[in-house]
């Protein structure tokens, strides 16, 4: 019952706290392509893999107070921050999740910034391509990001990096 | 003339109830609507279970799809000779519309959570294959198959032309509000399109509103939140959806168990194994679904029979609010006392919330999750649609959610007054 909802609570413990929407919704994306079993579904939009599927999820555990939001204005513009309340934990107490340990990948992917995880999940949403048409496509597709080959051939060894990890 | 070039000798006109008339003039447009899997969506509702709540919700992924290619030849007839915009992605832009739901499988959404399966990879797959659709892309040239792939991908490097078919102000959902409600018969949903199709501007990547026409706009957008809270997400539609995808678990079950079926489920096959190929694909539609579950009543399994039996006579579930938070506890006590009279909690007990059925409210774009509708103003300036709207503040802020728990009354109802159980559910279902 309500699985899909307590997966998300668990990854909120693991992460301690997620500042920022983007990032989260990249976080996510990412684990998901290293199989970890999230159902939300993803689509490519003008920042890269979005699911409005998640959003909508975050908002109703926002609205049950399993999860709090807190808004901080960074001037010309807002930015989120995610912890799971008490709440929160009692319900997983009554409701097991099964996400399996990935208690790792959400530290490394944490420690990025969403500009860099914006490339990495956007990468891997081209998995099924060559690799330099992976590249062609991220400056195809990433004009306005401009990023840099160091950008990208960083973006490759952090996959790698990921990728291992899940292996071992 | 070059096939892309090429013009029927006559417009072709097909009569609709929203747009009026639809037109086509393009050789390749007219084309594609002949092509087979483009004629198969006639067989794919587009409202999916929503006809069981109104009963005319009948319409089809066809209907939707020939408005949507409608409204893009409009905007672009309006775009034409305006800077910013290349007039030779005109053909890409109206194939693209004509085929973005071309992957739409039957009851979409149930299949697509149940089998794992995503319309937009069939959808390109469909376009990219071995079909009567690829074949007439390629004569356009080799790359247009793959150029239209990526438009309905969103992964084409011109944003504009992406943006025309999705975005949050588009031919898809300018479509899909007037038709869904012209069908269904409800009075929401209705907005002034042609004023917004003539404040429409293309500008670098994007599709930008004039600020003249912020309150079209604003109609819009109300359409939006209505017609999902009173139809996409009706409660009534929701337990159809409930029971199909029950049905669809129970038969993958059955299957895996080896259970010998009187009526063999043999265009599901492929999707019990997780290998659907393009041919499977193309050739399960709702009408071949529907014949399933008529036949499926007569199967020895009860969970299976029953669940086929209340989706064709629309003996639906009942439900009641339900509230994770408080109700938790509750609703493990239902799961026990549901085993114990043996009614099996994972077909008969079933929460639905609002993220099961994710509808895309308006995102003012923080933190640049999604790209929101810019407004034009006089000076040249964009703003954003919900710092001018008060309107489109008010509902793009904290959104309403919503969890319900679908059961079986009829069942409920019909146990033994004397069985201790009974009144127990039914005093926590609320229903003393």
């Amino acid at each position: 019952m309500l699985l899909n909802h307590a997966r998300l609570v668990r990854f909120f413990i693991d992460a301690n706290s997620i500042v920022g929407r983007k990032k989260l919704q990249k976080m996510i994306y990412i684990l998901k392509k290293l199989n970890l079993p999230f159902d939300e579904k993803f689509a490519f939009h003008f920042y890269g893999p979005y699911s409005e599927e998640l959003t909508l999820r975050i908002e109703e555990l926002c609205n049950l107070g399993f999860i709090s939001e807190e808004k901080q204005d960074k001037g010309h513009y807002l930015q989120y921050q995610y912890t799971v309340t008490d709440a929160g934990l009692s319900f997983l107490e009554q409701a097991p999740d099964d996400l399996p340990l990935c208690k790792d990948e959400i530290e490394l992917l944490k420690a990025q910034s969403s500009r860099f995880l914006e490339l990495v999940s956007t990468m891997l949403f081209f998995d099924d391509l060559a690799l330099e048409e992976v590249e062609k496509k991220v400056h195809e597709v990433k004009a306005s990001v401009n990023y840099s080959d160091a950008d990208i051939k960083e973006a490759w060894h952090f996959i790698d990096q990921l990728k291992e990890g899940r292996v071992h | 003339m070059a096939y892309r070039d090429e013009k029927l000798r006559e417009e072709k006109v097909f009569k609709d109830p929203v747009h009026r008339y639809i037109h086509v003039r393009d050789r390749v447009i007219w084309d594609l609507i002949g092509a087979r899997e483009f004629q198969r969506l006639r067989r794919i509702k587009q409202l999916g279970t929503t006809f069981l709540t109104f009963h005319g919700a009948e319409h089809s992924r066809f209907n939707h799809s020939l408005g949507v290619y409608e409204i893009v030849r409009r905007i672009l007839t309006n775009f034409e000779g305006r800077s910013n915009w290349n007039p030779e992605e005109r053909l890409l832009c109206l194939a693209a519309a004509l085929l973005h739901d071309l992957g739409h499988g039957p009851f979409s959404h149930s299949f697509e959570k149940v089998f794992k399966l995503d319309h937009e990879d069939f959808t390109k797959a469909i376009i990219l294959g071995d079909t009567e659709i690829n074949q007439i892309l390629q004569r356009v040239e080799p790359k247009f198959p793959e150029k239209v792939a990526e438009v309905i991908n969103k992964t084409y490097h011109d944003k504009l032309v992406v943006s025309l078919i999705s975005s949050q102000i588009d031919a898809d959902r300018m479509d899909y509000l007037q038709r869904d409600a012209y069908f269904t018969g409800v009075s929401y949903g209705h907005f002034d399109m042609e004023r917004i199709l003539r404040v429409m501007r293309p500008l670098d990547d994007q599709v930008v509103i004039k600020q003249s026409g912020m309150h079209a706009v604003e109609d819009y957008i109300m359409s939006r939140y209505q017609m999902y809270w009173q139809v996409y997400f009706h409660p009534v539609s929701r337990s159809a959806e409930v029971i199909l995808s029950k049905i669809l678990h129970r038969v993958k079950h059955l299957h895996n168990q080896h259970y010998r079926f009187k009526q063999e489920p043999k265009h599901f096959l492929s999707f019990f194994a997780g290998d659907v190929t393009l041919t499977d694909y193309i050739n399960l539609d709702e009408t071949i679904v529907m014949y399933y579950f008529q036949a499926w009543i007569d199967e020895d399994d009860v969970i299976l029979s029953d669940l086929c039996r209340r989706f064709t006579n629309r003996k639906l579930f009942q439900y009641v609010e339900f509230n994770p938070k408080q109700q938790i506890k509750e609703s493990i006590e239902l799961f026990q006392l549901f085993e114990a009279i043996n009614l099996d909690p994972d077909y008969y007990l079933v929460v639905d919330s609002s993220s099961d059925l994710p509808y895309d409210f308006y995102r003012p774009g923080e933190e640049g999750e999604r790209l929101p509708i810019y407004l034009l103003t006089p000076q040249d300036e964009l703003q954003e649609l919900s710092r001018a709207s008060d309107i489109v503040e008010s509902i793009s802020g904290k959104k309403r959610t919503d969890h319900k728990l679908y059961y079986p009354a009829d069942l409920i109802e019909a146990l033994p007054d004397d069985q201790p159980e009974k009144a127990r559910i039914k005093a926590l279902l609320g229903l003393e």
